[in-house]
């Protein structure tokens, strides 16, 4: 025992010792990782982000530097609060406020501490910036718009949020991300690949050097240019147009699905969501909750789509065969089911063939067919469905699949949908036929009316409509270059496009016609209501155009939907037709018409339900006459021409 | 066994100086990774302290030759000079010494510093061995028991007055020489008492130690049929075991700094509060901290040499001298610190091999002290650094940056060496 004490001990102590660092550095240990190690400082070099363009090449979106105040909090070292607080332009509770918060988030990491300073800012507190252990200036890339349009389309960016860091490591806290529009949809292609440079600390976090001299430093990969489908003036026209009225204008190329412009009114300068007041702003935008700003009305708005609905009746019974073009229904101001009258109509003359039926939108003609069709099946459910997939087949009732982050399915009801509504074999064709007249159930986007009118146009197929038009060096899905066929074959259309050509000659739209441009259009009203204090209310109509032009080998199909504008060629007719003169010619001849448009508001219209008074619609009401709306220039980035007005008022 | 001893050139171990070469040599390549400043240019670069090293390494050898061509008997005949000597060099610290961190254990020589207490270690184990190969001595007895206890306490409170607690642990090292050489077992069974009861009186307090110490002692007394101890003997033995741990709390709470109770309790564990254990890792164990992850970093095999991210930065205060072992941890990995602790496990064990085959008491327990000096650095210092034993300032034999102390180790082994070499020549 005496001869192996120390002998004993000096094994066990070893094997202790080996044992803890088996613990430490095997056990224990995650594998090696650069970006994991304290002791390396990782700084982040930011890459140019995509410039966006016009369909014609005009520059839209390019960039501007910008600074950001970050923070390390473990490494902040007693400063000159007073100094440091009058350079940044915040007070000593702000400081104190956002000390804690970054803490809070990491004592190691670094987060931001003031984001994007002026330049001006920058360049004073910059000589300054050694006094400050602890912070440190980032420089970034903001967003520059050369442009006062198209908000909803270009969309922003903002700061990624906790839970995008946790999925996508590649992100840092305060680095900018798409937030809406095509910043969003394409982050992935505009963003580029920061660079990183990793720079060895020591103890006391002071930078020693480039770690290895730099051998695993990355340069920063810029992010790839876009150029985008929409025509940049026409979209400043519709914008114009829009101005006082809330609604959406899509205008689509029906020979190759590129959105043309995308109008969503009201709508803001791109311009507020950029920089340090991009927060404030958006707060005001988001908590809009009345005209929503941010709700984009081509893409997300639902509304029944009243009569252009029905020139898809009119081709579904001709497919079908439950009707011919030339078959006559005869119209009583309104659509009879033995004395029972199951829908009104206009005056206008009677009987009516398809092409007038379409042309003066005869209700009881398209009820007649509209029931034919689930009829001809024994099965009123079935009957119900095979309507349903034609209607379908034409982009409606589900989401299009375009390229732009937000929309809706809107609604094609098919046999289960009243089967659950009513119970299966409970209903028949005379419960729902509101839907023959595109009221009722059905309920389409302004973007799926477009798409809708450009198969017409088509005289059968679509291209999905899409934004993007060209990627630098990279071709766009190919989704979005491949045909999708209607259920409906190509003889079938010309009737019914001639009906909607006679719209513009002997019918609902005879006053908007454009000298040498053959248009085909449908108008359309709808009625909708709103619950005021859980009454339910009627508002005026929704004042509904959809057009394509020129008749052959159409270049626009559009769709236009006005909220509370009334009758449809009211507003909705008048700014289809504008828009498609401006895309087609160029300019246009017709002032007048564009002059009663910009100097008539909607704004009083949208502001009864909110008045707490009663208030009178539709025909009882007189329009609101303004000022002439001016076009802004060019140049002037700081003015929108569509950004809302009054809202204080509301 | 005389036959292979024969075999060995000119007499000498060489599996300990080839332990010896390795660990230098190592230690000398960590040190460069703990203090470059910069690029390495030269590797005797002067201005850096790794090129300062090589010049103490290189000195060394001088040193070695020295001691191995002086005649063996000479030790044993000046063991007594050599210690008085280094007594004295202790002693006149407090008049000449120079204050460094706040503890009086340099003489300033121009821009050299010698620490005699690294000197004193190997005179004190010479001095030991002289005192108990004396046929005089019997350390069975109470009265040799305590001289020779005085003669390592002396050095251990002198050192301890100069504010070095560190260095004064290591002469603790000697109960194991004692215990070889006839120590009663009695003091063991009072040495491991004394440490669980300290331990247990820090960690949950003196009733628990009270009602733990209780039922030990009465077992013994109701279970151990053969010589067992008397029941007034045992109430007695009961009594020194609580007040034992009183002192101990009370040595803890009013005798220790604060920053040495700090350590403690973070070894133990004591302290529940987090606030207070935040503020503590933070005043206290920065140094572990970082230690044990630069050696954590280190992972299997290690980042490589001169390329350990920590070590480069600087992360771990004194990693050169006291800390150099994170560096092997970082850089060379759990591959190469096992080795390292391999090397003296073997270097050890083999001075303790030789140690029981010499035939001289004094070589013998010469050779045990040098085990157990050997030992307690080696034990203390890498349980320190991997975060095992609570923090004690003393440096990695051979391996730690610094002249004093690898000559200081240098003259203690090789004096060993050379009396082991002389074992033929005695009768």
């Amino acid at each position: 025992m005496r001869k192996i004490l120390l002998l004993l001990t000096v094994i066990i102590v070893g094997l202790l010792f080996i044992s803890r660092l088996f613990y430490l550095q095997v056990y224990k240990q995650e594998a090696y990782s650069l970006y994991e190690d304290t002791a390396i400082r990782k700084v982040f070099d930011y890459p140019k982000r995509g410039y966006v363009y016009d369909r014609n090449g005009k520059l839209l979106v390019a960039n501007q530097p910008s600074y950001d105040v970050m923070i390390i909090p473990r490494e902040v070292e007693p400063l000159d609060t007073l100094e440091f607080c009058q350079l940044l332009k915040i007070t000593k509770a702000d400081f104190l406020k956002k000390f804690n918060r970054a803490k809070n988030y990491s004592p190691r990491l670094p987060s931001p501490f003031v984001p994007q300073l002026s330049k001006k800012d920058y360049a004073v507190l910059q000589e300054k910036m050694r006094k400050f252990d602890g912070f440190y200036i980032q420089k970034r890339s903001l967003r520059d718009y050369q442009t006062s349009i198209g908000a909803n389309v270009l969309g922003d960016l903002g700061e990624v949020n906790q839970r995008t860091i946790e999925k996508q490591p590649y992100y840092g806290l305060g680095d900018l991300i798409g937030k809406q529009g095509i910043e969003l949809s394409y982050e992935d292609v505009l963003k580029g690949i920061k660079g990183i440079k990793f720079i060895q600390k020591d103890r006391f976090n002071k930078n020693i050097g480039p770690y290895k001299e730099g051998r695993f430093d990355t340069l920063p990969r810029p992010g790839k240019d876009i150029k985008i489908t929409i025509d940049a003036e026409l979209q400043k026209y519709g914008e114009l147009l829009m101005t006082n009225k809330r609604g959406g204008i899509v205008a689509i190329d029906p020979s190759n699905g590129e959105i043309l412009a995308l109008v969503s009114g009201p709508s803001y300068n791109p311009n507020l969501l950029v920089g340090r007041s991009r927060s404030k702003n958006f707060t005001e935008l988001y908590r809009d909750s009345i005209a929503k700003p941010l709700f984009d009305r081509g893409l997300q708005a639902q509304y029944p789509p009243g009569s252009p609905f029905k020139v898809i009746n009119a081709l579904i019974a001709l497919q079908e065969g439950v009707m011919t073009p030339t078959e006559n229904v005869s119209c009583r101001m309104g659509y009879y089911y033995g004395s029972r009258k199951l829908t009104g109509c206009h005056h206008h003359r009677s009987p009516v063939d398809m092409n007038s039926g379409i042309a003066l939108s005869c209700n009881a003609y398209f009820v007649t067919a509209y029931r034919k069709i689930i009829d001809n099946h024994p099965d009123t459910g079935k009957g119900m469905n095979i309507w349903a997939a034609h209607a379908k087949s034409f982009g409606l009732g589900d989401y299009l699949g375009y390229d732009l982050p937000v929309g809706q399915k809107g609604r094609i009801p098919d046999g289960d949908y009243y089967d659950r509504a009513y119970g299966a074999n409970r209903w028949g064709s005379t419960y729902v036929v509101s839907n023959a007249i595109g009221q009722g159930e059905v309920e389409a986007t302004p973007i799926q009316l477009a798409n809708m009118v450009a198969a017409i146009g088509n005289r059968g197929y679509y291209y999905t409509p899409h934004i993007i038009k060209e990627i630098e060096g990279d071709s766009i899905p190919s989704k979005f270059t491949t045909r999708r066929q209607t259920t409906i074959d190509k003889q079938h259309f010309e009737p019914v496009v001639q009906g909607m050509f006679d719209v513009y000659n002997i019918g609902t739209a005879a006053s908007l016609r454009i000298p040498g441009i053959d248009i085909c259009g449908k108008t359309g009203t709808a009625e909708n209501f709103i619950n005021i204090d859980s009454v339910k209310t009627q508002l005026t109509d929704h004042s509904i155009f959809v057009a394509f032009a020129p008749k052959d080998n159409p270049k626009i199909a559009i769709a236009v939907f006005v909220e509370n504008g009334y009758w449809g060629s009211r507003f909705a007719g008048r700014m289809a037709s504008l828009m498609i003169e401006k895309y087609i010619n160029g300019t246009i001849t017709r002032t007048d018409m564009e002059n009663w448009i910009l100097t008539h508001s909607l704004e009083n219209e949208y502001a009864k339900p909110y008045s707490g008074k009663p208030f009178r619609i539709n025909g009882e009401t007189t329009l609101q006459v303004i000022d002439k709306i001016q076009a802004p220039k060019d140049d002037d980035i700081n003015n929108s021409i569509n950004i809302i007005t009054n809202r204080s008022k509301l | 066994m005389h036959s292979r001893e024969h075999q060995r050139k000119f007499g000498f171990d060489w599996i300990i100086i080839v332990l010896f070469l390795l660990l230098v040599v190592f230690g000398w390549l960590n040190i460069m990774s703990a203090s470059h400043e910069g690029e390495i240019g030269s590797y005797f670069d002067m201005s850096q302290l790794y090129g300062k090293h090589a010049v103490f390494v290189g000195l060394t050898f001088v040193l070695i030759i020295l001691i191995l061509s002086v005649e063996a008997k000479f030790y044993e005949r000046f063991a007594s000079v050599i210690y008085i000597i280094a007594m004295l060099a202790l002693v006149g610290l407090f008049i000449f010494g120079k204050d460094v961190n706040g503890a009086r254990s340099w003489y300033g020589i121009g821009s050299m510093t010698i620490q005699p207490s690294e000197f004193a270690k190997f005179a004190t184990a010479l001095a030991v061995a002289k005192y108990m190969s004396d046929l005089q001595t019997n350390m069975s007895t109470i009265l040799d028991q305590l001289k020779a206890v005085a003669l390592i306490m002396l050095p251990a409170v002198l050192i301890l007055l100069q504010n070095d607690a560190g260095s004064t642990i290591v002469y603790a090292s000697f109960f194991f020489v004692f215990y070889r050489e006839g120590l009663q077992q009695i003091y063991l069974a009072i040495a491991i008492s004394a440490i669980v009861l300290a331990v247990l009186a820090l960690k949950f307090g003196i009733l628990i130690t009270g009602v733990i110490a209780t039922i030990g002692v009465f077992s013994s007394y109701f279970f151990r049929r053969k010589k067992r101890a008397s029941l007034l003997q045992s109430v007695v033995i009961l009594l020194v075991c609580i007040s034992f741990s009183a002192g101990v709390r009370l040595f803890y709470e009013h005798v220790l700094k604060p920053h040495q109770q700090n350590r403690i309790s973070l070894w133990l564990r004591l302290e529940k509060d987090p606030a207070k254990l935040e503020r503590m890792k933070k005043e206290e164990a920065y140094n572990l901290i970082q230690s044990e992850q630069a050696i954590s970093s280190g992972g299997w095999a290690g980042k490589g040499f001169l390329q350990g991210t920590r070590t480069t930065g600087k992360f771990v205060p004194e990693q050169h001298t006291d800390y150099i072992f994170s560096t092997v941890g970082e850089e060379w990995g759990f591959l190469g610190s096992t080795f390292v602790i391999i090397l003296f496990m073997a270097l050890i064990i083999r001075v303790l091999y030789l140690a029981e085959s010499q035939k001289s008491i004094f070589s013998r327990v010469y050779g045990y002290g040098v085990a157990s000096i050997l030992f307690i650095h080696f034990t203390i210092n890498t349980g320190m650094v991997m975060g095992l034993i609570p923090t004690v300032g003393i440096p990695l034999p051979f391996f730690s940056y610094g002249g004093s102390g690898l000559w200081g180790f240098t003259i203690l082994l090789f004096i060993f060496v050379k009396l082991d070499s002389n074992k033929i020549n005695e009768w």
